[in-house]
């Protein structure tokens, strides 16, 4: 390989800004399809941007043996009885394979325990970009739910053509097909036996209204959770392959350091030992772990480290290092009103800046794959949250076709917006190919640390103006590099000039849950809060008058009532604060309550409510588990969350440097779940961390007078934010 | 350097063949497949290769192989018996104790040597005892949870 990619591209798209194209090109006719995956019935799911048949009136059954090429989810019902339905989407625990499965059980009418779900693997399942972005919900569950509802509807045909009846008047539920005139009843699976049938969906086929979900809106627990509790089920790093060896890659000794010379001699003489130096790429496989490591330590490898901004400069050197860039629109900003004309109407203005540390994911399980090369077809298990995107990098790296390219994903240990890319799956596949067996590379925590990407660090300058009874009468936003994800103000404001900077960053970055709409609230909800003190108002109080929002002002209004805002005051060293907002259709509003020691200066989280809106609710449980995880992730980045570096080189690569939350960091935390089921249901799994980083600054000003506007806000304690003399100055 | 050829898992003696410095989660992991233990950070900070060794919680990263022969090690996959899972892992399960899971098992193992020692853990002694454990998804309040519907089913008052 020429190039590292690895180490040359530094910004890590926020991959779902960008319109992906689907590549996928399904090459089975129907009849290859039914000798892969057995008779029974097929059903189809064509993306609706792309499906003619739908526009040209619906037609149920399309002719022809090929099958359209964009295809969003299929579901089989095999002539065994067994239904699996497939999907690119992948599980990494947001539980998705349990709400999936519910709405595939709901249209369908059968028991939760008797679908089958594959997901993630480029051979079988049809194209997807990706899971990420809060779509797996509103789009994916969808399309699986037409599908079903759709099978359903052959199923009910089926049983009408046999019996002589119109199939209008037959009832599915249960896996039957019952008549209620005659009382007969069919199983599904007699009714699929011997039958080899394709059915596109059909677009008008009405969906089951969530008021009368059954399966789906209940607290389903995990489909395969025994697996879990067992230690059965096998993650990517646990994946095994007769003959397999371990592989390790050497890194450079800094970000963007030059390999001046190498010496892999000692290394190859070792037994069992292939080394690979291809490019900038170095690695060893071997027969186990130990040997791996004791290769890799026998290359003598001397690099040339080039001087890089640290973190203590880094703010300063992202506004020097400033590349604009144009949205997709063209645009490069937001603008409404006059700036100008509503800052000069205020009666008070406001310029402040906040800042956001680089944060890493640090999922518990770190990147792994499992890489197997046949001829010239390659397979590899891996964890990502883009196999199809994974397997175009394998195929781009190894320059061969994408349908020679095979990536599974096994249910994964976390993501969390930080397993886009396939850096494993390359360098087990290159391994391999050297050494010719399977080649399993499990990347360090410290590599997950240092050679993963990160959260972006930013810096977010907000000028505004407001009348003396309240109203924000103009608002200036300006995000360097941390993104442009909610960055707009959900407020409404006559006059808005809005703009997100692209910067040079030193370190590589990209997606993170919730992407920058977590640094976007922290510095806009700060913000609000700042302009209620000023102009003497409740924080809550001030962010109605100035928001016409129903639904984001029903998330204020009950996450307030249930926390007791203005009733209960706060005492001595103890505040509360709010926060919220919008993003990705769901609407968050959480409070905290904090205790703020001052003596020690610790910060403690003691109490958070939260409440969320985002659609009919699909799995109430999940849906809380998914809020509470955001708030005490959240808390993590809001408190000490910080990577530390220096020359391209990460300084706190391990959990004992790098803090995040643990039992003992964890509020009592209280959930409410505004469930709208007049509303289609929104993914959940990011927007529920927006509102926490602001709700503890704006508690902990609360209960100092001390206003932080850096996350995290207090990585040594308050003592080390403010010194000794803030704290004596405490109110 | 000291060759380990035996090794009691779960009620069970395997042959194995391991320097006395290799660590055990390489052992179990690569040598008798029980991949149940987790690699999470090879520095005895997140708990997710905890095993029990003679009842023991102990990291399974850090311990040479060496430290855990001739002694009896407990790992996920020994925790069910004859098919019916351990009440912890129905705790688990019960509460919707975990995302993505890969914590679980070390959670669940650090656990089983708390409830032996204490059957009744107020909330705090759980946080306390627990707090070595990381759960990056968050699902600590769960976990609280299952450990104290576990120590009810344990001690019978579940039923």
């Amino acid at each position: 390989m020429s190039g590292d990619p690895i180490v040359t591209r530094l910004w890590e798209q926020e991959r779902y800004e960008l319109d992906a194209p689907p590549t996928y090109r399904f090459e089975l006719d129907r009849r290859g399809f039914f000798k892969f995956l057995g008779a029974g019935i097929l059903v189809v799911s064509v993306l609706p941007e792309v499906s003619g048949f739908q526009e040209s009136g619906g037609a149920r059954r399309q002719s022809g043996e090929s099958l359209p090429r964009e295809i969003g989810a299929w579901l089989h019902f095999g002539e065994n009885g067994v239904v699996t339905a497939y999907t690119g989407k992948v599980e990494v625990g947001q539980n998705i394979r349990t709400s999936l499965s519910q709405g595939v059980a709901e249209e369908l009418r059968v028991a939760l325990g008797s679908l089958r779900f594959v997901m993630g693997d480029t051979q079988l399942t049809p194209f997807d970009s990706g899971t990420f972005g809060s779509r797996t919900t509103p789009t994916m569950n969808l399309q699986l739910r037409k599908v079903a509802a759709a099978t359903r509807g052959v199923l009910l045909d089926l049983a009408a053509a046999d019996w002589g009846v119109p199939a209008a008047r037959l009832v599915a539920a249960e896996g039957k097909v019952t008549d209620p005139e005659t009382k007969r009843t069919i199983e599904y699976t007699k009714l699929v036996q011997g039958r080899q049938l394709t059915q596109m969906i059909p677009a008008e086929d009405p969906l089951t209204p969530p008021a009368q979900w059954t399966v789906a809106g209940q607290p389903e627990p995990k489909v395969d959770g025994r697996e879990f509790v067992t230690g059965k089920h096998l993650y990517p790093s646990d994946q095994k392959l007769p003959g397999m060896l371990f592989g390790r890659v050497l890194r450079p000794s800094s970000f963007n350091a030059t390999l001046v010379s190498v010496d892999t001699r000692e290394a190859e003489k070792m037994a069992g030992v292939t080394v690979v130096h291809d490019g900038t790429f170095l690695g060893v496989a071997a027969v186990d772990e130990e040997t791996a490591s004791r290769a890799l330590a026998a290359i003598h490898a001397e690099w040339k480290p080039e001087p890089q901004p640290s973190h203590r400069e880094i703010f300063e050197y992202l506004k020097r290092n400033v590349v604009e860039e144009k949205g997709r629109d063209g645009s490069s900003g937001f603008e409404v009103g006059s700036l100008e004309a509503g800052l000069g109407a205020a009666d008070r203005h406001l310029e402040q800046t906040y800042t956001v540390a680089y944060i890493a994911h640090a999922p518990l399980e770190p990147r792994a794959a499992l890489a197997q090369w046949s001829g010239n077809h390659l397979t590899v298990w891996t964890g990502t949250q883009r196999p199809f995107g994974v397997r175009s990098e394998l195929a781009q790296a190894f320059r061969i076709p994408e349908e020679h390219v095979r990536v599974l994903m096994p249910d994964t240990g976390s993501a969390y917006g930080g397993k886009h890319t396939g850096e494993a799956a390359v360098e087990a596949a290159r391994l391999a190919r050297a050494a010719k067996k399977p080649v399993k590379v499990v990347w360090t925590r410290e590599e997950e640390f240092t050679w993963a990407y990160l959260r972006p660090a930013g810096v977010i300058e907000v000028r505004s103006g407001v009348s003396r009874d309240g109203k924000i009468t103009a608002w200036e936003f300006h995000n360097y590099n941390s993104g442009p994800s909610a960055i707009r103000t959900y407020y409404a404001i006559p006059n808005q000039r809005i703009q997100f900077h692209a910067a040079k960053s030193p370190l590589r970055q990209g997606s993170y849950r919730g992407l920058a709409a977590t640094a976007n609230h922290f510095a806009r909800e700060s913000h609000m809060d700042e302009l209620a003190s000023l102009v003497k108002m409740d924080p809550l109080e001030f962010r109605l008058k100035n928001l016409t929002d129903e639904r984001l002002r029903a998330v204020f209004e009950a996450a307030a009532k249930k926390f007791g805002w203005g009733s209960a005051k706060s005492g001595l060293g103890r505040g509360f604060g709010l926060g919220g907002g919008f993003e990705k259709n769901g609407y968050v509003a959480t409070c905290a309550e904090v205790e703020v020691d001052r003596a020690s200066g610790a910060v403690r989280v003691v109490r958070v409510v939260t409440a969320f809106d985002c659609g009919a609710v699909v799995n109430p449980d999940h849906l809380r588990n998914q809020i509470e995880g955001a708030n005490i992730m959240g808390l993590g980045g809001a408190l000490f969350e910080a990577i530390e570096f220096e020359n391209g080189r990460i300084l706190n690569p391990k959990f004992s440097k790098y803090r995040v939350p643990k039992f003992k960091d964890v509020p009592a935390l209280e959930t409410i779940l505004l469930d709208r089921k007049d509303i289609p249901p929104a993914g959940a799994g990011e927007t529920p961390i927006v509102g926490i980083a602001p709700a503890i600054g704006n508690a902990i000003f609360d209960a100092t007078g001390v206003r932080l506007r850096a996350l995290p806000m207090v990585p040594n304690g308050l003592r080390n934010a403010i010194g000794t003399a803030g704290i004596a100055k405490m109110v | 350097m000291t060759k380990i050829t035996k090794l009691q898992v779960n009620g069970t003696t395997y042959p194995i063949d391991a320097d006395a410095n290799v660590s055990l989660l390489s052992v179990l992991r690569n040598q008798l497949d029980l991949t149940g233990s987790k690699y999470g950070c090879g520095e005895g900070q997140c708990g997710a290769c905890t095993v029990l060794i003679n009842g023991n919680p102990r990291r399974a990263c850090i311990t040479p192989v060496g430290a855990a022969a001739q002694k009896q090690i407990t790992t996920i996959e020994g925790l069910e018996t004859e098919g019916r899972l351990h009440p912890l892992q129905e705790a688990f399960l019960a509460e919707g104790a975990m995302q993505c899971a890969f914590c679980t098992s070390g959670m669940i193992l650090t656990a089983v040597s708390l409830l032996n020692t204490n059957h009744n853990p107020s909330a705090e002694q759980i946080t306390e005892f627990m707090n070595g454990n990381i759960c990056r998804c968050g699902t600590y309040p769960r976990i609280v949870a299952a450990i104290q519907r576990a120590a009810k089913e344990m001690k019978g008052d579940g039923q």
